[in-house]
């Protein structure tokens, strides 16, 4: 084993020690804590903010013209660890593919985040969303409509 | 003629102070505990067997969910493992933010350990302020990963995404912060008389001893033997740092409890050093094989689409080769051995986890004991059930 700086930590050991001062001492830190700001908040009425980065309820993104950016080619389906996507792409005879449906069950997904890294449109993200709750498991499974506005189901209370 | 006669009682699995779900089978004879065996595998979700039928990246969400309450320390391991069976060298700016990740992680194992630790044995309070300074660290991962207890940040080689200014900022005004924290604990609980009379002298375990079961990490420094991953065979640079190793002398609970208090500094220390000395330059390994095209290039270059398009779904390939390589997590040296058979599929995945070895050794640690010792005991090996049954 090469030098190492190593610390002692016994000799803030007291075997004997003093009784009640150290408990007087906890008891003052903690009743200084009690008047200290709170740090709790009342949800769902008070929220905080979430960072820009948060993996929530996916949204599948749309350009200008309300079209879905997504060409269905699958990535995300394929990297998603607890294969929590499925699709049915369709194409045009033009050339232009999209997916006819595109489910992701939000029950199964663990929020890795790697659907938004795979995709190479960049139509798919994951939003701030994270409080969202239904009554049964068909309706956690987000179709594409579902998928377009997840500002919806952000929780509201009752 | 009287005859005394054991009992036998069952401490768990949804007894509180396990740490998960552990089942201990005690036989006590009065309050004194003459045996005890512990029953594991209540949280086995087959880790192991599930990332033989993953590519290599899809596994690191798995790991988060090893030792959660030091998830970056489980990616880091898992992540060199892989770059060292692909031959990957990392990027030093991304080994630094792995070193602050996995330093804020360990910190995060340890708030938990002592917040539990402590309410096992009665001191309620402290589990409010440990919550508390874990809070802000559950922030600082949101700032940077987006998930707040298990992040998946690493990548085979590098991370996910660069630092923020903010993720920096919360990073200093956490070092700035905790220290007065830690200061608080200590008030709380070394010098306590209580807490002294619960935990020393109680389950003492000698070096040689602690040595021959295998003990890693914070559990065996107590006992006086300096080891330390990071400092025997340093690995992401944690050799460009400055830290010191606690060691104990008398391998009790008190000196295990003494040595994680003082691993809180030394972990602050390093992410201090890491965060001034933050080197520039790119986060991610730039290698055609595991490298994940830029999205700018995707849709300009047809070859980099392709490229993006194996990457993702083939994922990178590994020779057939065997490795091990071990990291510091918060418990012990976390290791994984990892088995390639020239796909893009693990053939093996072996993860050494250092709390399974940390059981073993409870009945030993145990006998002897009052029934109330067993709680104290379990708290200070610090055990998580996630990362024994895998
Ligand atoms: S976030 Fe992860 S688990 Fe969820 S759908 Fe995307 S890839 Fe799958
Ligand atoms: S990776 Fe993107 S473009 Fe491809 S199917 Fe998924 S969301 Fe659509």
């Amino acid at each position: 084993m090469n030098m190492q700086k190593v610390i002692r930590v016994s000799s803030r050991r007291q075997e004997k020690g003093k009784l009640i001062v150290p408990l007087l001492k906890g008891l003052v830190y903690t009743l200084k804590n009690l008047f200290s700001k709170k740090v709790t908040i009342l949800y769902p009425e008070h929220r905080r903010a979430v960072s820009k980065r948060w993996r929530g309820l996916h949204r599948l993104k749309t350009d200008e013209n309300g079209e879905l950016k997504c060409v269905a080619c699958g990535l995300c389906a394929v990297i998603c660890p607890p294969e929590a996507i499925r699709m049915t792409p369709y194409e045009e005879d033009g050339g232009t593919r999209y997916p006819l449906e595109f489910f992701i069950d939000e029950i199964r997904c663990i929020y890795c985040g790697f659907c938004q890294e795979a995709c190479p449109k960049d139509a798919i993200e994951l939003t701030g969303v994270y409080d969202y709750v239904d009554y049964t498991r068909a309706d956690l499974q987000f179709d594409i409509e579902k998928l377009k506005r997840p500002e919806d189901f952000i929780f509201k209370g009752k | 003629m009287s005859e005394t006669k054991t009992m036998t009682i069952n401490m768990g699995p949804h007894h509180p102070a396990t740490h998960g779900v552990l089942r201990l089978v005690l036989e006590l004879e009065g309050e004194t505990i003459v045996n005890a065996t512990p029953h594991i595998g209540q949280l086995h979700r087959g880790i192991e067997k599930l990332a033989e039928n993953m590519n290599y990246q899809q596994v690191i969400p798995l790991t988060d969910r090893l030792d959660y309450t030091a998830a970056s320390l489980n990616n880091l391991g898992y992540c060199m493992t892989v770059e060292k069976l692909m031959g990957i060298d990392v990027p030093k700016r991304a080994r630094y933010i792995r070193v602050i990740m996995s330093e804020l992680a360990r910190i995060m194992g340890h708030h938990l350990w002592l917040g539990s630790h402590a309410l096992d044995i009665g001191a309620m309070t402290v589990v409010f302020y440990a919550f508390k300074d874990r809070e802000k660290i559950m922030n600082i991962n949101e700032e940077l990963s987006g998930y707040r207890l298990t992040p998946s940040f690493l990548r085979i080689g590098g991370v996910a995404k660069d630092v923020t200014p903010d993720f920096i900022r919360s990073v200093r005004e956490f070092i700035e912060v905790f220290p007065e924290a830690l200061e608080g604990y200590h008030r709380l609980l070394t010098d306590n008389i209580i807490w002294r009379k619960r935990t020393m002298n109680i389950g003492t375990l000698s070096a040689d001893e602690a040595m021959s079961w295998g003990f890693t990490g914070p559990s065996l420094r107590g006992s006086g033997v300096a080891y330390d991953v990071r400092k025997a065979f340093p690995y992401s640079s944690y050799d460009d740092f400055d830290f010191e190793i606690p060691v104990g002398d008398n391998g009790d609970v008190y000196d295990r409890y003494l040595v994680r208090m003082e691993e809180f500094k030394q972990s602050l220390k390093i992410i201090r050093q890491a965060v001034e000395n933050l080197p520039e330059g790119p986060v991610n390994v730039d290698n055609p094989l595991v490298t994940n095209p830029a999205i700018e290039d995707v849709t300009e270059d047809i070859s980099a689409l392709i490229r993006r398009f194996k990457i993702q779904c083939e994922g990178p390939t590994a020779p057939a080769e065997e490795v091990y390589h071990a990291v510091e997590g918060s418990k012990g040296e976390l290791g994984f051995y990892l088995v390639g058979d020239g796909t893009a599929q693990p053939y093996r995945l072996k993860i050494r986890s250092p709390c399974f070895l940390l059981t073993s050794a409870l009945p030993r640690l145990i006998r002897g004991h009052m029934l109330s010792d067993v709680i104290a005991i379990i708290g200070s090996l610090d055990i998580v059930l996630g990362e024994i049954d895998r």
